[in-house]
């Protein structure tokens, strides 16, 4: 952590400011592009001020696990390439994008956006794999939400690939949508520091935060994960107002999904 | 058992369209995107900087490091396994090759330059793709360079000779060659030279050739993506 950072960032919000003219709980710009890389199912590049993310979704066919067999699988996957920040670099996932593909991950999944057993094929033998790969591109902070956002925007978008005796036939891909719900689980990172909360931080904010609160909701505004990081301990207060705050972002970031 | 027309109508010494922009990872030093056809890279150098672990550092001279790494959706078929593996590996190698004769890294002692390339969508000649990107990238980050290497593949695609093979060409039932090139286009000199598949030792020459020809007309697309990255400031 970078401590004059700190000071100088606590001192700004104690006034309701940021470097960048922001208030506290604005959002940079945003925007979504889909369709992106023909070579996915379904992909999606979000920015949201500098920081730009993309995702994509492959979709391959596997046998169930025994003890379900009529239910497909998802996995996501989050690549934080030393291209994209002087702080990353080769080699496998390290911590935070082992945490930053979980968390997005169990937004996915528990608010029930895709229902695993829409994907089985045929029981015990065949279903679809769902495949969602996370890169950033550019780290200019808050790289999850991005995340979270450019998965959702490339589920939306995910068509299914052909099938031709029990394999994928990528090179004719249907019209069929990728069954989802209308859950449109996103996660919101609320950063505090000095007891100041704010969105949406910069990569130099970002390193000078005590603790951050990642809330995913559906669009319900019910809660569907939880992630707690950094040092700082959190009053049950505090926690309750990041909540509220949480909920009525990802309604705001929500009206520029693809419909 | 013949190729009479390319299946994407291009002439035969024509390379696909091309799209070039140059800063397009503002965290980076430098940063350039090139696409030609469907194959897009993005490039981001690093550096000079300190080089870690230490016995890496050469006392005479800066390194430079080249990193290629398809992301895993943009295969043509299955998901790509992150990670990397001996084609990435070799990939990055010889795109050090490709580029060092270019640059001169003496006034910055055990440092490194990184490049990193990562490719969104590919359709065949991504290694090309990745020098030509790179070499943007490193112009864009103030690298000192003698010339601005770009590279092409070239080869024989059943009973023709073709400039720039996308993949439904390097997979031509009749067979094909598939050799990417790198080259320095004022010298002409050749910087990246591999093969697969097969072809008579003269219709290499003549493919070279056509190589530089290709080379020149991808320079001017650097180029001009270059130039119009310095008039916006």
């Amino acid at each position: 952590m970078n401590r004059n950072t700190r000071t100088n960032l606590a001192t700004y919000l104690k006034d309701g400011l940021r470097y960048d003219g922001r208030k506290p709980t604005d959002f940079r710009d945003i925007t979504i592009e889909t369709d992106i890389t023909r070579s996915a199912e379904g992909s999606a590049r979000v920015r949201i001020g500098k920081t730009e993310v993309i995702a994509g979704v492959k979709l391959a066919v596997q046998k169930p696990y025994p003890d379900r067999p009529d239910e497909g699988t998802m996995m996501v996957n989050a690549e934080l390439r030393p291209l994209a920040s002087p702080q990353f670099e080769t080699g496998p996932p390290g911590d935070w994008a082992t945490e930053l593909a979980r968390v997005v991950d169990r937004g996915i999944r528990e608010s029930k956006l895709i229902d695993t057993a829409t994907l089985c094929i045929t029981p015990g033998e065949l279903v679809w794999n769902v495949m969602i790969d996370l890169v950033s591109i550019n780290d200019d902070g808050n790289l999850l939400d991005a995340a979270g956002l450019a998965a959702l925007a490339a589920l939306k978008t995910t068509k299914l690939p052909g099938l031709k005796d029990k394999m994928v036939d990528y090179e004719h891909r249907t019209n069929d949508k990728l069954p989802i719900s209308d859950a449109e689980p996103l996660p919101i990172t609320v950063f505090s520091v000095d007891g100041h909360q704010f969105i949406d931080p910069t990569y130099e904010e970002e390193d000078a935060y005590d603790a951050r609160l990642t809330i995913a909701t559906n669009k319900k505004g019910e809660l569907c994960a939880l992630q707690k990081g950094g040092e700082g301990p959190l009053s049950i207060d505090e926690i309750d107002k990041m909540v509220h705050l949480a909920v009525d972002k990802a309604q705001e970031v929500r009206k520029k999904l693809p419909r | 058992m013949a190729y009479p027309k390319r299946f994407d109508g291009r002439a035969w010494d024509e390379p696909r369209p091309m799209e070039a922009k140059v800063g397009v990872v503002p965290r980076a030093d430098g940063s350039a995107m090139f696409r030609i056809g469907n194959t897009v890279a993005i490039a981001a150098v690093y550096g000079p900087r300190d080089l870690h672990p230490k016995f890496m550092q050469n006392p005479e001279t800066g390194i430079l490091r080249c990193d290629y790494n398809m992301l895993p959706f943009s295969g043509h078929g299955d998901r790509v396994k992150p990670g990397g593996g001996r084609r990435a590996r070799e990939i990055g190698m010889v795109m050090e090759n490709a580029i060092r004769p270019v640059i001169d890294l003496k006034d910055y002692p055990n440092t490194v330059v990184d490049v990193f390339v990562d490719l969104p969508q590919t359709d065949a000649g991504t290694r090309c793709a990745a020098i030509t990107a790179a070499a943007m990238a490193l112009a864009d980050a103030g690298i000192e360079m003698k010339e601005l290497p770009a590279a092409v593949a070239v080869g024989r695609v059943s009973d023709k000779f073709v400039v720039d093979l996308n993949y439904d060409e390097e997979a031509h039932e009749d067979g094909a060659a598939d050799i990417p090139v790198a080259m320095l286009p004022r010298s002409g000199k050749v910087t990246l030279l591999q093969m697969d598949g097969d072809i008579q030792p003269a219709d290499l020459k003549k493919v070279l050739q056509m190589a530089h020809k290709a080379i020149i007309k991808i320079n001017e697309v650097q180029k001009a993506a270059l130039k119009a990255r310095f008039a916006d400031k």
